[in-house]
């Protein structure tokens, strides 16, 4: 009975220790040092917001870089995976549909060139990035939709890279968001020219 | 060299270097010796007064396991109360609902256990207020209490020959106030820098790019992720954990989150060697631990990077290796290592799907949990090496002809029959209930539990078994558990595969205290040499990794042969 009336108070006692000492030190913390005042990070474009910089959005138009395919359709309220083991028939036969779905929109491209990223769904669902070489591939598709030159766009494309943390860990990688946004900046650039 | 693999390496040796200087720390802690924290003590001497803890009161093993699993019954009625009742309490803005009872019987249990396995989605299934004085303090408090029994076994070990273990509730409040809060605030503000959310105003909606409506749900996720990380609980914020993005936004969070799995777990083995002076002892466990993590994630990040040969048959381009499940800023060896350190540890947060991973990966990872001592949970995975090693002495005192000792006691019957018992526990609760479920899953075809037919299909039970028994918390998460049998047999599991070996082992350790001191002589079998490690590896290997060799062999490695 002693130990139950202790661990009744022990409990709430944690509560204001963790909520006083460490919740608020940290809301705190946000609102001094994070991004965007412990909120997600935005992206703006002609001062609207389009997007969240870290959670991958949907893209289908061509004249945008298309990210990862998402097991939920990049519903940011409800992350998920698909969870498909490595020889499931079904799962394999969903590939195959992206992979041809994928030359049928880029129809330069062999099938050895299609990254494999491209094809097969994040972990999260709302991945933002895609590899350089999925960038890549993508040019040609967005030049032409756009009405700019493949250098153009591959300048742009190769802005947003970045390489691995302080250059030595890590993968390379381009935020779809970030790009599209910049392609859009840099034609309404043009457009003004 | 390739950056992913820099990366992996990068994890690794900040591991090693840094778990040696904190199992000092930790071990002058629970000696209470003077260290850099002592500003800490008024806050200490609070807790003390305002819950009437007698800080100088000695309790002998039988009353600390009375207060250790008082406390849990208390916080299995405080879960239960507040999960069902969530959706009118405060801090509730985006409107989520209470959880069905059955689905707040296993989300209770789960994280009183400190193993988090989760059958709801962070989004939509809790409020931030459960999410905080729920999950969040299940993770401090729950983790806490594993280290307060190793500190209770310690000070068992270190004394010559005692009565008395320490006192619960100061080991308790010790681990919170000088080890886990912290630990966390120095994580979660290099999260929040990083961009990790940390509000209360709810979700934001925007309009994207292409003018389709987004919802982004957030909240006080930089709380819960340090905690989850540093005290092997693994319940992440969201319902896809650190492979999601806001939760883990970049390269260096990976890295930091992946640290923060294993710092404590390979801290805690030094603070052994450092508490009862038995440095060399702990360096040879250190030592067997960390060559059975380093073999699991040298095969793993080589099958992970080596991609699915399924896919490079379709004759694309796989040059990052098997992204299904995987995040391109994280890649697949960090993956890989995350996937191996997760399992190692009890602590079961994910920054990829496990379920798409290659069978291989996907059995060491089992394989992980079910010997389940490689570093291990905060406190409790060295409590399972020391069963072993329990078993081992006394294995290799029979095999010498002499008295089995360990550290100067008589390792004797009752000591002998208490460690089976609590590692035979293990296979028998996995395997009995892997075969219950694919006996149903069998007899009902269409009972639609599995994501995934054939093999890893009966890998996803068993994983999900592993999982529970180990208190692990990750899964196969294509496998639909949350219904009524998968929430109360995992329960079930949960709750004996936590409290059973913790019982037994203080048990142990309280009976070895009491017996009388033995001096070191000529005839002592010497525990800190290179054959008695080779010894307790075997004899793991034995016990622990054949027990589930059959059941591995219809899942992931029948998986693996048919790729």
């Amino acid at each position: 009975m002693k130990n139950l009336w202790i661990s009744l108070k022990f409990t709430l006692v944690m509560c204001v220790v963790l909520t006083i000492g460490y919740v608020l030190v940290l809301r705190l913390a946000a609102a001094v040092a994070s991004p965007n005042d412990g909120e997600a990070p935005v992206v703006e474009l002609n001062g609207k917001v389009v997007g969240a910089a870290n959670v991958g959005q949907k893209f289908t138009g061509n004249i945008y870089f298309w990210g990862r395919p998402s097991a939920v359709d990049y519903n940011g309220g409800a992350s998920g995976g698909s969870n498909k083991g490595t020889n499931n028939p079904e799962y394999l036969a969903v590939v195959e549909e992206r992979i041809d779905a994928f030359l049928n929109a880029h129809p330069y491209l062999e099938r050895k060139d299609v990254p494999a990223e491209m094809v097969t769904a994040s972990g999260s669902g709302l991945d933002p990035d895609i590899s350089p070489r999925g960038a890549e591939v993508q040019i040609r598709r967005v030049a032409e939709a756009r009405g700019m030159t493949e250098e153009q766009v591959r300048e742009i494309v190769e802005e947003t890279v970045r390489g691995p943390w302080l250059g030595l860990f890590g993968t390379h990688k381009v935020n779809v968001l970030q790009l599209n946004v910049a392609l859009d900046k840099a034609q309404n650039r043009q457009l003004l020219e | 060299m390739n950056t992913e693999i820099l990366g992996v390496i990068l994890q690794w040796v900040a591991l090693v270097a840094l778990s040696y200087p904190l199992g000092r720390y930790i071990a002058k802690v629970y000696k209470g010796e003077r260290t850099w924290l002592d500003f800490m003590s008024p806050v200490e001497r609070w807790i003390y007064k305002a819950c009437g803890i007698r800080p100088d009161e000695e309790m002998d093993w039988k009353q600390f396991l009375k207060a250790l699993l008082t406390v849990n019954v208390f916080w299995f009625v405080w879960g239960m109360v507040l999960l069902v009742c969530q959706g009118w309490l405060p801090l509730n803005p985006d409107g989520n609902g209470g959880q069905s009872p059955d689905l707040a019987f296993n989300t209770t249990i789960s994280f009183m256990v400190n193993c988090n396995l989760q059958h709801y989605s962070g989004e939509s299934g809790l409020t931030y207020f459960t999410q905080l004085f729920v999950i969040m303090l299940f993770q401090f408090v729950t983790a806490a209490c594993g280290m307060a029994a190793l500190a209770g076994i310690m000070k068992a070990l270190a004394a010559k020959t005692t009565k008395t273990i320490g006192n619960f509730w100061v080991f308790m409040t010790k681990s919170v106030t000088r080890i886990l809060m912290p630990l966390s605030l120095l994580v979660g503000i290099l999260l929040v820098v990083n961009g990790t959310p940390m509000s209360f105003d709810g979700k934001q909606t925007i309009e994207t790019l292409e003018g389709n409506e987004q919802v982004i749900s957030q909240g006080p996720t930089a709380a819960i992720v340090p905690i989850k990380q540093l005290g092997t609980n693994g319940g992440g914020y969201y319902g896809t954990n650190s492979s999601h993005p806001l939760e883990n936004p970049n390269a260096f969070t990976n890295i930091l989150e992946c640290w923060s799995i294993l710092i404590l777990p390979m801290a805690m083995v030094w603070a052994v060697g450092f508490y009862i002076c038995r440095r060399k002892l702990a360096a040879w466990i250190y030592g067997v631990m960390l060559f059975a993590f380093t073999i699991g994630i040298c095969v793993s990040v080589s099958q992970e990077m080596g991609g699915n040969p399924q896919i490079d048959e379709m004759g694309i381009a796989q040059d990052l290796g098997s992204m299904e499940g995987k995040e391109i800023r994280i890649g697949s060896g960090a993956s890989a290592m995350w996937g191996m350190a997760t399992t190692a540890t009890s602590n079961g947060s994910v920054n990829s799907m496990h379920d798409s991973q290659t069978p291989l990966s996907g059995m060491l990872q089992m394989l992980n949990m079910q010997i389940n001592c490689w570093f291990g949970g905060v406190g409790v995975g060295w409590m399972n090496y020391f069963a072993f090693l329990i078993i081992a002495v006394f294995i290799s005192g029979l095999m010498v002809g002499r008295t089995p000792e360990f550290l100067g006691k008589k390792v004797e019957a009752r000591e002998m029959k208490i460690a089976t018992m609590v590692v035979l526990m293990h296979p028998l609760l996995i395997l009995v209930g892997t075969g219950i479920a694919s006996a149903i899953a069998a007899i009902n075809p269409g009972i639609g539990w599995l994501n995934n037919p054939s093999f890893h299909g009966l890998s996803e039970m068993l994983y999900e078994y592993t999982s529970s028994a180990a208190n692990n918390g990750s899964g196969f998460e294509g496998l639909a558990d949350n219904t009524p049998f998968w929430n109360i047999s995992t329960g079930i599991v949960l709750i004996t595969g936590r409290y059973f070996p913790i019982i037994g082992q203080v048990a142990i350790a309280g009976l070895l205290a009491s017996k009388k001191y033995i001096p070191e002589s000529a005839g002592t079998l010497k525990t800190d040499t290179f054959t008695f490690s080779l010894m307790t590896f075997v004899v793991i290997i034995i016990v622990a990794a054949l027990s589930f060799f059959p059941a591995l062999a219809l899942g992931p490695i029948a998986d693996y042969l048919s790729l």
